[in-house]
């Protein structure tokens, strides 16, 4: 068998994804940016579950991937729908002037 | 004890009536008048006959004492107070007298309850007069028949409280039926009279139990000579204070003062227990007590001396009372004095002898002066109507006053027992006069009635013994035959003196007949004790020791019915000769000018003891109203130390400084701090959803960073 890459690539590799993710989510201001963000995150954590499959020779990670894959197409559905009715109201989609529910 | 079998009845003396008494409390309301009337007068005639049994029962055996034990009382360790009657002479002589009398006096109630103005088919009275009565005869029955001075006591306090009850019986309405408190305040007058002489008897009581340790007749008097050896002085002290409830309960010197007033009970009960019986209770506690007076003289004078003078301090003050029933009061406390100074002088049987003989023409008296009344009430009551101008109204319903305003104005000025109202009377109500006469007669003492005989053996006996006695005594009997006679001259003679009087009518049967078997009473009552028989003497010795017959005395007996006779004469000069005509003044006012006002007034005692005791009392009652109790306890211990304590230690302790400066101070406190985080912490909620990313993030990476380097 040839040599395989080892395990802590693929972490590293998942980590950097997240950490960009998460960079993303926290700095940009355009949700449709943010949104690709989160979608970076989740797979990131989905490269982690296959990495991790295929390491230790089980299933149960790959088919995680599938739920979470499913559950993210979902979620950017409803996201979408969601940016569309905050732009017919205020006409921007910038997330810093969706502010009013504020103590 | 060996008793033969006649002597096991005692106890339904008073058990009879009782049962009478329960039976008209619980049936009553369910019976007519007649029936409970009847069965009231059933009851104290079976009474009658169990006492003629127990008579018969002593007369065939040995006429010794008998103790029946009845019932166990008091059981204290070694102190054990049973329930005994007592059979005896004595206490036979006793009850036949209650029994007797007040089984004619029941009768005579029946009729006159009926007939009284202020009766009005009022039947829920008429039931309570009759178990009044009823319960009279039974404590009066306790008391004459019980073996120790406890049970004499009871009775004696039973008594007490039927006298009050019957007296104060209309205690809402006067003699006319008009609403008053006369009634009610004669009736507590006679019974804090009589308390005070009860606390006397209760202290001969306390003293007879520290000396004797034993409250039995039997134990006092086998145990007297022998403390009296010893100790004269205990036995002096246990019969003066004896004498102290005799003088309240026998109406003497100084207490007698209730039973004047005590004539506003309705007229059957001033007969039974006013007259008859009750009132001799204290003659009855003399002639008991003969074992423990016979030791010492002192007491025996006093005893003499304190009956022989209220014999003549009542008759005076009876010359001059209008009141039909006050001169028989006034005449009662004299013959009470009588009998008092009888036994006092040590001369029982004749006392006894006279306590019957008065029973009878006393209550014969009283009965008659009953009669007179109702015969004027009825008299009034037509005229009433008459005057009425033909206004609408059922003869049962409604005082006649409510008719008009002139008859409510007659109502006012008419006293149906005011003797100047009446004269005349013996045309109008002359079965009525007979009885009247033979009562007056024999109560003067005039031969051969029955008066006669037993004042006479008073009369000789003081004779021979205390001549200050027999001084009095002849005294006062002079005057009973006196103000009798001006009694009867003014009921029964001359014209009448108000239209009411004119009127009058005869009573019926219920009423008359009674009064003839008292008359006859009267009239036979002196062949009890005859001179030369002495049957009573006879009856009498086997319990009280040491009597012995008196000698009639041809002296004293012949003296006294002249002077008895003198004063008839001198009453009908006065009243007699040229009757007393409306309006006009007493003669004998004019004769004796300020004496007479005196008697009439009755020596300003009642209004002395006002001055004197009454209302020192109130002033001292006043003082502990308003001083002790208004300004110390409650306006100064209550409102200030009690009320002002606990209102300054609630508002300014416990308000103050507990609740505002520290509950509050918590609650408030807590308020305030959540307010200050709370508004601290809404600045965190800034709404930018970038923010909060951040700091979800911050705690994730703190979680795991703390679970990673752990």
């Amino acid at each position: 068998m040839a040599q395989t890459i080892p395990l802590s690539w693929y972490l590293a590799i998942s980590a950097m994804l997240f950490t960009m993710g998460a960079l993303g989510v926290l700095i940009r201001r355009n949700p449709l940016i943010i949104f690709m963000s989160v979608e970076l995150m989740l797979n990131a954590a989905n490269l982690a579950f296959v990495a991790f499959a295929r390491s230790f020779g089980v299933l149960t990670g790959q088919i995680f991937v599938f739920f979470v894959m499913t559950v993210s197409a979902a979620e950017v559905a409803v996201g979408l729908a969601l940016i569309v009715i905050i732009f017919r109201n205020k006409h921007s989609i910038n997330v810093d002037l969706m502010n009013s529910l504020k103590g | 004890m060996e008793y033969s079998g006649l002597f096991s009845l005692v106890p339904l003396i008073v058990l009879l009536p009782v049962a009478g008494l329960l039976i008209n409390i619980i049936f009553g309301g369910r019976m007519s008048e007649k029936a409970i009337g009847s069965l009231a007068s059933a009851a104290s005639g079976l009474a009658f006959v169990v006492a003629v049994l127990l008579g018969v029962a002593l007369r065939t055996g040995s006429g010794e004492a008998v103790v029946v034990p009845f019932a166990d009382w008091i059981h204290i360790g070694d102190l054990n107070i049973a329930w005994n009657f007592r059979v005896d002479t004595l206490s036979v002589l006793m009850m036949l007298v209650v029994s007797g009398v007040g089984t004619l006096i029941h009768i005579y109630a029946i009729g006159y309850m009926h007939e009284d103005v202020r009766f009005k088919n009022d039947i829920g009275r008429y039931r309570r007069f009759f178990v009044f009565m009823n319960l009279f005869i039974a404590m009066m029955m306790i008391l004459v028949s019980g073996d120790s001075y406890l049970m004499l006591f009871v009775g004696w306090e039973g008594v007490g409280l039927c006298s009050f009850l019957l007296i104060g019986f209309w205690y809402d309405k006067d003699t006319l039926g008009w609403p008053s408190t006369a009634n009610a305040n004669a009736a507590r007058k006679a019974f804090i009279v009589n308390r005070i002489g009860d606390f006397g008897f209760l202290i001969a009581g306390f003293a007879m139990f520290w000396a004797f340790k034993d409250l039995s007749f039997g134990g006092v008097f086998t145990q007297a000579a022998q403390v009296a050896s010893v100790a004269p002085g205990v036995i002096l002290f246990i019969t003066l204070f004896l004498l102290v409830g005799v003088t309240g309960k026998s109406a003497q010197l100084p207490l007698y003062v209730w039973l004047p007033d005590a004539m506003a009970g309705p007229t059957p009960v001033s007969a039974l227990i006013h007259a008859a019986t009750m009132v001799t209770a204290g003659v009855y506690l003399v002639a008991r007590s003969a074992p423990l007076y016979t030791l010492v003289p002192q007491a025996q004078t006093a005893v003499a001396l304190v009956g022989s003078i209220t014999a003549l301090f009542a008759a005076t003050i009876a010359v001059g009372q209008y009141d039909i029933k006050k001169v028989l009061a006034y005449s009662t406390i004299s013959q009470l004095g009588f009998m008092v100074a009888a036994v006092g002088m040590g001369a029982f049987v004749p006392g006894m002898f006279h306590l019957v003989t008065h029973a009878f023409f006393k209550a014969l008296l009283f009965l008659s002066a009953g009669s007179v009344i109702l015969g004027l009430e009825r008299g009034h009551h037509h005229l009433a109507h008459q005057s009425g101008s033909g206004s609408p109204e059922s003869p049962d319903s409604g005082h006649p006053v409510t008719e008009s305003p002139d008859s409510l104005h007659s109502e006012e000025a008419f006293d149906p027992n005011d003797m100047r109202n009446m004269g005349g009377l013996r045309k109008q109500m002359p079965v009525t006069f007979w009885l009247y006469v033979i009562g007056a007669l024999a109560l003067a003492g005039i031969f051969p009635l029955a008066g006669f005989w037993s004042k006479d053996e008073i009369l000789a006996d003081a004779f021979q013994k205390f001549p200050a006695v027999y001084l009095l005594l002849t005294i006062a009997a002079f005057l009973t035959a006196f103000y009798m006679g001006r009694q009867v001259w003014m009921v029964f003679f001359g014209k009448p003196r108000h239209a009411a009087a004119a009127r009058a009518e005869e009573s019926p049967k219920v009423i008359t007949v009674p009064l003839m078997i008292l008359a006859a009473g009267a009239i036979l009552g002196g062949a009890l004790n005859l001179p030369g028989m002495h049957s009573l003497t006879l009856w009498l010795e086997h319990t009280i020791a040491g009597v012995e017959a008196g000698e009639f005395n041809f002296l004293v007996a012949g003296l006294s019915t002249v002077l008895a006779l003198v004063a008839i004469g001198l009453s009908w000069v006065l009243y007699g000769r040229q009757p007393l005509a409306e309006g006009q003044k007493d003669p004998l006012k004019k004769l004796l000018g300020p004496v007479f006002t005196v008697f009439e007034r009755k020596y300003w005692v009642d209004e002395a003891y006002w001055a004197v005791f009454v209302n020192r009392y109130v002033d001292i009652a006043r003082f502990l109203a308003d001083v002790i109790d208004g300004r110390f306890w409650h306006d100064w211990f209550h409102e200030k130390v009690i009320a002002g304590t606990y209102n300054w230690l609630s508002r300014t302790v416990l308000d103050l400084r507990v609740d505002q400066q520290f509950i509050d101070a918590i609650a408030n406190g807590l308020g305030r701090l959540t307010k200050r985080i709370s508004s601290d912490l809404r600045r965190l909620q800034n709404g930018f959803v970038r923010s909060y990313a951040l700091a979800v993030l911050a705690g994730v990476v703190i979680i795991l960073g703390y679970l990673i380097l752990k």
